[in-house]
């Protein structure tokens, strides 16, 4: 590999002499014992890495079995209620145990304490108890995957989840309901964290972008998270013991279940993608060299988003038989809340303009982050539209909404910010060539699966069918072709990984030259207390070589 | 009004008053989301090629930051939002208020089927005639789980909840078969629970509602013969002897409550009445009438209703749900 791999250019920050006197967090205990009873947040971090990547597996191989199923427009593959069972599985998998803890509590946890010089989060205790927690989450939905499989959809809808299906409802949804544990938990930690933890002179405005994201993630996973609780218990109440509360011919209303799953599950849409944001911040201004563009207005986007996302909910609803002035009220709610999502877009792009800019992978990663949650975003006004959901709503129009947005968006970040952080996780470097072609790989991948189910949608084709019109089946084969496309670019970074992770060339302390307190001040691997000693901050965040004038807003 | 009377690519069949409505404000938000989409990639381009690290182009004078900047690119997209709000609330307003004039016919969703009543007679299965140009106004409910009755041509749809009465309406404006589907999952054979609309021109739906109807009872006859096995006729008859409101006359009409407060004698109120009848009391009446919920199924109820109506000469103020604006 070349010096290309790195960005050379005068130092940006302090760079203090290196002779450790400890092992780092990598090398710091040995064995399965010291791994498993670690207080360390970066190993915490790897942990939840294994096991999401483990559940992105399962919630792959689900969709991959789906789309083989989609190639042809009749049921042939699997019957009817094996398909259910995939797609409830691969919805519960990736929304639950991939995407919620993906960037929050893998990279959440690796960086934030390193981010605002800390030796490590607030609870270290409970951090651990977190991941345990969604490991016994994550082992009851595998059982109710062993036991035959649940058929409901990700959604559970009464009165079919709470009465009329057969499948082992209440495993996955106790598994659920004991994960939320982990994600209040752990929002609970960052929160208190963020505010205690913070070394001498890094002061709120002086925070990295990512770290207020995190912020704003976290507020969402502590006040949304028990609604969810609540939700699945009072279904499980239903479904158990039969009290009516959903179920109308109990006296219970079908449309409360609906209510109060939206309730989270709409701003758990945020919890999937302001992280996401977070670190695309972070990305674009080290592979710029410049200060983000209009720091303050996208660290309080952040914010909004995560308030506005409260209310909003009841978009969902539109054709759910909720009242016509509800609609009308959520539906301008929810072209508000496209406005501070319009407004990193902007900021983002504004900071591109006279920077210095490099096309590491991270950075293509980010680029493909911002055009294809342009795309899902610009696709959710149509959603918003009142009477365009009266046509779109149900079908593969929103499955590719939410696609560009959770996949398109939040995956490219994830994937964008693991191999950004590589370097400082793993201690060594990847390589870069091949990172760049299955990035673009995965673009295309995504693209060629999601882009033809817009049209899918359009036409009338509603989710959650393993049969279709055969005038549809160019579609479906365009899209079933992108997936696979898609599953080589996700294996291609899993393989180099792993391999670099043991043999990959040691990493320099920054190889990209970046401003955050965790390349600047920390080894790579750092070691267990990530600074020899607190560093004291005298810069704001983003010191990068542009704006040049020091007069910055 | 039909804006866009063409046929697009990629666009079903416009094939009810409201499908070309439907089409234009999603074409006006296509396009203005493509000339977004070209801005930000050309300039996003535009930067990426002409400040790449190896160029010397001009770095200096660049900003941080900018407050109205900021707010002209918060402020426009927030104007062109609630237009497209505004737009978009009128068209579904309308579409989720049926015209009086409109043709009821009484949808059941069942796992996995639709069960379909016209109000002058044929019963069908999975396939729905309505007459060209004639708004139909569909009253749904479920006998089990959430369904929603989907017809892609028309671009509306409406949940079917059981408990309740939803409604959707359309006009057909093309004759032909449409697909309809089930577009709320609704458990193992969701994917099959597909049917056909069939729009025929009013001549041809005239002589397929007679040669559909001839050997079938229509649904007011049903109701009634249901009226008398359930024994509501031995209270609600002219000539009984028990006290029990007159049903004459009463279909849209507000009727005073033992509690003070008035309601329309709608659908849902009457379904309510028949299943949980001391919930609503009419004023000067006993609570005594027995409680029919678990009794009669979904299909039934909505033919005494049917029923009930009859018993009102048209035209009678057909508002039946109670989420009217």
């Amino acid at each position: 590999m070349s010096a290309a791999t790195f960005i050379e250019e005068s130092p940006t920050g302090v760079e203090p002499p290196r002779h450790p006197k400890q092992p780092d967090y990598l090398h710091d205990g040995y064995g399965l014992k010291s791994w498993l009873t670690t207080h360390d947040h970066k190993r915490i971090g790897i942990l939840y890495l294994i096991a999401i990547t483990f559940f992105f597996l399962i919630g792959g191989i689900a969709a991959t079995l789906m789309r083989i199923e989609l190639v042809t427009p009749n049921t042939d593959l699997v019957t009817s209620e094996t398909y259910n069972k995939l797609f409830t599985l691969h919805g519960v998998t990736m929304v639950w145990f991939f995407l919620i803890p993906s960037i929050p509590s893998v990279l959440g946890n690796f960086l934030i304490p390193m981010m605002i010089g800390a030796k490590d989060v607030a609870f270290p205790r409970l951090n651990l108890l977190s991941w345990y927690i969604f490991i016994l989450g994550g082992c009851f939905t595998l059982y109710s995957l062993i036991a035959g499989g649940v058929d409901t959809g990700w959604t559970f809808y009464t009165p079919y989840s709470t009465v009329y299906s057969n499948g082992h409802v209440l495993a996955m949804a106790a598994g659920i309901f004991i994960t939320g544990f982990s994600s209040i938990f752990t929002g609970l930690n960052f929160i208190v964290t963020i505010h205690t933890m913070r070394a001498p002179g890094m002061h709120w405005f002086r925070l990295p972008l990512f770290v207020w994201s995190m912020y704003a993630t976290s507020l969402i996973l502590v006040l949304a998270t028990p609604v969810l609780a609540i939700t699945l218990a009072l279904m499980a109440v239903e479904r158990f013991t039969g009290v009516g509360v959903f179920n109308p011919s109990m006296g219970g209303d079908p449309l409360l279940f609906q209510h109060l799953f939206w309730f989270y599950s709409h701003p758990a849409v945020y919890i999937m993608i302001l992280p996401g944001m977070g670190v695309v911040s972070e990305l674009i201004a080290c592979f710029s060299r410049k200060r983000i563009f209009g720091y303050k207005f996208v660290a309080f986007a952040s914010l909004a988003i995560a308030i506005l996302g409260f209310i909003v909910w009841g978009h969902h609803l539109f054709v759910a038989s909720q009242s016509i002035y509800a609609g009308l009220v959520f539906s301008i709610l929810s072209f508000l809340v496209s406005v501070p999502s319009a407004i990193k877009v902007f900021n983002w792009t504004a900071t591109l303009y006279k920077g210095r800019i490099f096309f590491h992978t991270p950075m293509l990663y980010a680029l493909g982050f911002i055009g294809l949650f342009t795309i899902g975003g610009l696709s959710g006004l149509a959603l918003a539209t009142l009477a365009i959901d009266m046509h779109v709503h149900g079908t593969y129009f929103v499955i590719a909404h939410f696609h560009y947005i959770m996949v398109g968006g939040m995956l490219m970040a994830y994937l964008g910010g693991i191999h950004f952080w590589w370097p400082k996780i793993s201690g060594r470097m990847y390589n870069e060539k091949l990172a760049q072609f299955s990035a673009a790989v995965i673009f295309v991948g995504f693209n060629l699966t999601f882009f033809p189910q817009f049209i899918l949608g359009y036409l009338g084709m509603p989710r959650r069918y393993p049969a279709y019109p055969p005038e549809w089946q160019v579609f479906h084969v365009l899209s079933s072709a992108g997936a696979s496309v898609l599953a080589v670019g996700y294996a291609i970074p899993l393989c180099y990984l792993i391999w670099s992770f043991f043999f990959g060339r040691p990493a320099p302390q920054n190889p990209w030259n970046a401003s955050g307190l965790e390349w600047t001040h920390a080894l790579s691997p750092p070691i267990r207390t990530n600074f020899e000693e607190i560093p004291i901050v005298t810069k704001e965040a983003y010191d990068y070589p542009y704006p040049e004038t020091p007069n910055r807003a | 009004m039909n804006l866009l009377a063409f046929d697009l690519p990629f666009v079903p069949k416009q094939a009810s008053a409201q499908a070309g409505q439907v089409d234009a404000i999603f074409f006006a938000i296509t396009v203005l989301s493509a000339l977004l989409c070209v801005l930000l990639f050309v300039a996003i381009t535009y930067c990426l090629i002409r400040y790449r690290s190896k160029s010397n182009a001009d770095r200096t004078m660049s900003m941080a930051g900018h407050n109205l900047v900021e707010v002209v690119w918060s402020v426009i997209p927030m104007l062109i939002f609630i237009g497209l709000f505004i737009w978009g609330a009128i068209v579904y307003v309308e579409a989720r208020n049926p015209p009086k004039n409109a043709l009821t016919v009484y949808v059941v969703g069942l796992q996995w089927y639709w069960d379909i009543e016209h109000e002058e007679g044929p019963h069908e299965i999975g396939e729905l005639h309505v007459p060209l140009n004639q708004p139909v106004r569909l009253v749904m409910t479920s006998q089990d789980v959430i369904h929603d009755f989907y017809v892609p041509a028309f671009r509306t749809k409406m949940d079917v909840v059981p408990g309740k009465y939803t409604e959707e309406w359309f006009t057909p404006i093309e004759p032909g078969r449409f697909r309809v589907f089930c577009n709320q999952y609704c458990g193992t054979k969701h994917g099959q629970m597909t049917a056909w609309i069939d729009v025929m021109k009013p001549q041809d739906y005239q002589a397929w509602l007679v040669g559909a109807g001839a050997n079938t009872e229509s649904i007011v006859q049903t109701g009634a013969r249901l009226f008398r096995a359930h024994n509501c006729s031995s209270c609600h008859d002219d000539n009984s002897q028990v006290a029990a409101p007159d049903l004459h006359n009463i279909y849209g009409r507000q009727v005073p409550l033992s509690d003070g407060t008035f309601v329309t004698a709608d659908d849902e109120y009457l379904r309510d009445s028949i299943l949980t009848p001391a919930a609503q009391v009419v004023a000067g009446y006993k609570s005594i009438m027995p409680v029919y919920k678990g009794q009669i199924s979904e299909p039934d109820i909505m033919a005494i209703i049917a029923y009930i109506k009859s018993l009102t000469p048209t035209p009678s103020a057909s508002r039946p749900t109670s989420n009217q604006p």
